[in-house]
């Protein structure tokens, strides 16, 4: 094979920095090939998609809310897969902590509850996304099954579950039968941060997240633990540390992360519980996770990133006319070439020029 | 008759199932975790909607499904063999990839409609009662997964490339040791599970509903990598698996008609919930037991020199 990887001495500082923006640059130069392949103007296309949306006071403030609850998770992801522990059911945990926090919601709609609703809301959708996300880590440390899997399951039943709800018990008796509960009371709603945007405080919340995370990621024991666990796990043992109860602990973080964006999606921008809450956010975030290093900080650029391929295809749906699928498509690709050039942070690609057959053949 | 039409429309759930976890088993017995086996098939289902949509044939279906499975595992080989990358994160990119993908692909043929196709009918062989039917009146890929099983079966114990397939898998430096080429051992081993993946997405649309919607394996491809553990990473076991979890799938679909008043919403999540008390039950068991599986699985491979 003349191209091989050899492995770095040490890793490169350079290429770490280098990497998310050249896997970004690899992404537009593919996505303008495909935007030709369907008969679009490649440059105008990439420019609806990405530049476009940065240009309008509204489409800016749409690109906040849109990263909320992408960086919350993300960050939560992130933890986890620093240790090595792969929770890829965010979705699931965000759609239980929405329900959580809904059942307080409906339970208190239009009975003059005072202003402990929203507080309560909240708590109820972080606990119920942690639990919720302690299920598979139960099953992974105490059974030994593959937390990949049984996370992803879960997924499924809490959109099941959701169904449910508001198909049946927690419909709206006004709602002209549509699956969906009663608006929420101005007490059990998140609030707006400016009059005319749809910008709300959970954004102030997804920014705490990710500095309470790059603290305890960099300047803590836990921090270190979580380091250690996920790159050298037999040093960690010897140090003592136990990697079951960092499952259960990682799992917790992030599942109560994205049961606490559930619950602000529902209560913030949305205002009502609903099937199609969310638009693949748990999914995406694991993109937004390792687009951005698997770093807090990183997490948070990444997630407005991402947020930015959102906000761009809707837009490039009335303006292009392509399918919204297109925005999958793209985070797809963008995480493959995410993956790649991260690979050569720790690997170089060399050439082999082939060698003589006279030198290879046996003699 | 009641029984003969359960059995065959288990038979009919099931064979996806069973197609995607044969074609997962032989890549994960060469010490490779493909995690995108939903993306690979919902691509195969696109595709090969589209292939027959224009052919008007269901070969011609089939292959174009399987083409785009192997297509989609060409580039997780790529990037997890090529450049060494995370198995577990590349298989996730693989699926989120091929969601889009299909979507974008199957857009246009939403709501249009194929022959579906055709059953074997053998003169009175076919007209056998309760048997007749079940045996030998199944569609073309009921047949193939039978076949794909025994060959399986009889390529990873009875042959001398099984062995090496199963030596690279449980150690790869040993086999490259040896002088095995691990990697491309690997590659046709990625390959060949990407074209079973590829062939069991386009049988949803192609034999199981003669429609194509977006999104139609609804998780049927991480239910396959579940079975792949459940069976211990051994094809006859896959055959017990698989039935079993079509049986679940359409039993539940039995008792949504019954109208039993359990709300339809629990029936529908009956499968993944299915799912993860089979991976607890069946990983507990397998604590006591030692693992079944292969020793490198999901381990990052590069050859020094």
């Amino acid at each position: 094979m003349p191209l091989v990887l050899e492995r770095r001495q040490e890793r490169s500082a350079a290429i770490a920095v280098i990497s998310p923006l050249l896997a970004i640059a690899l992404t537009f130069a593919t996505m303008a090939v495909v935007f030709a392949a369907i008969g679009k103007n490649p440059l105008y296309a990439l420019y609806v998609y990405f530049v476009e949306p940065l240009t309008d006071g509204y489409t800016l403030s749409e690109l906040v809310v849109k990263a909320t609850p992408l960086v919350m998770i993300g960050v939560g992801l992130a933890l986890c897969y620093i240790a090595n522990v792969w929770n890829i059911g965010a979705e699931g945990q965000f759609t239980i902590g929405a329900v959580a926090g809904s059942w307080i919601a409906v339970a208190t709609n239009g009975t003059n509850a005072g202003h402990w609703v929203l507080p309560a809301m909240l708590a109820a959708g972080t606990v119920a996304g942690a639990l919720y996300a302690m299920i598979p880590a139960i099953c992974k440390v105490r059974f030994g099954a593959s937390e990949i899997l049984t996370s992803l399951m879960l997924v499924y039943v809490a959109d099941f579950f959701m169904d449910y709800l508001v198909r049946g018990p927690w419909r709206d008796p006004h709602g002209m039968n549509f699956p969906t509960t009663a608006d929420f009371d101005p007490v059990a709603t998140v609030p707006t941060l400016f009059d005319g945007s749809r910008v709300h405080a959970g954004s102030i919340a997804a920014l705490i997240v990710v500095m309470l995370a790059a603290v305890i990621l960099g300047r803590t024991i836990k921090g270190f633990e979580i380091r250690l666990v996920g790159a050298a796990p037999r040093a960690a043992r010897f140090a003592g540390f136990n990697a079951n109860q960092l499952v259960v602990f990682t799992f917790a973080i992030s599942g109560a992360l994205a049961g606490l964006a559930g619950i602000i999606e529902v209560a913030g921008p949305i205002g009502h519980l609903q099937p199609g809450i969310s638009p693949g956010y748990g999914f995406t975030a694991i993109i937004v996770a390792f687009l951005g290093r698997l770093n807090p900080v990183g997490v948070l650029i990444a997630g407005l990133f991402l947020a930015l391929t959102f906000i761009g295809g809707e837009s490039a749906q009335i303006a292009l006319k392509v399918p919204l699928d297109l925005t999958k498509v793209i985070q797809g690709i963008l995480l493959f070439y995410v993956l790649a050039c991260d690979s050569l942070i720790v690997y170089r690609v060399r050439f082999i020029a082939p060698q003589p057959r006279a030198a290879t053949g046996s003699a | 008759m009641i029984v003969e039409a359960i059995i065959l429309s288990v038979i009919a759930a099931s064979t996806p199932l069973l197609i995607a976890a044969a074609g997962e088993l032989i890549v994960e017995r060469s010490g490779v975790l493909n995690l995108g086996v939903e993306g690979m098939m919902i691509m195969g289902a696109a595709c090969g909607f589209a292939g027959a949509y224009f052919s008007g044939s269901t070969i011609a279906g089939a292959l174009c499904g399987i083409a785009a499975g192997t297509a989609m595992a060409f580039v997780f080989a790529a990037l997890t063999l090529g450049l060494a990358v995370n198995q577990v994160a590349t298989g996730l990119a693989l699926t989120i990839l091929g969601v889009g993908l299909s979507g974008l692909i199957g857009a246009a043929y939403v709501g249009q409609g194929i022959t579906p196709a055709p059953h074997l009918y053998i003169p009175l062989l076919t007209d056998l009662p309760l048997i007749g039917r079940i045996l030998f009146g199944q569609d073309a890929f009921v047949y193939v997964s039978a076949a794909l099983i025994g060959g399986i079966w009889w390529f990873l114990y009875r042959t001398r490339a099984g062995l090496i397939l199963r030596a690279v898998g449980d150690n790869h430096a040993s086999a490259h040791a040896l002088g095995y080429p691990v990697l491309r051992i690997r590659l046709c081993a990625v390959l060949f599970g990407g074209a079973c993946a590829g062939l069991a997405g386009a049988y949803l649309p192609l034999a199981y509903t003669p429609f194509f919607i977006p999104g139609m394996t609804a998780g049927r491809g991480w239910i396959a990598l579940a079975l792949v553990v459940f069976s211990s990473w051994r094809p006859i076991r896959l055959v017990g698996g698989a039935y079993l979890f079509g049986a679940v799938s359409i039993l539940q679909l039995h008792a949504q008609a019954l109208g039993l008043g359990i709300p339809s919403q629990l029936m529908s999540s009956l499968p993944y919930l299915a799912t993860v008390i089979v991976l607890v039950l069946i990983s507990r068991t397998r604590a006591t037991a030692g693992s079944a599986a292969p020793a490198s699985l999901g381990m990052v491979f590069v050859p020094d020199r």
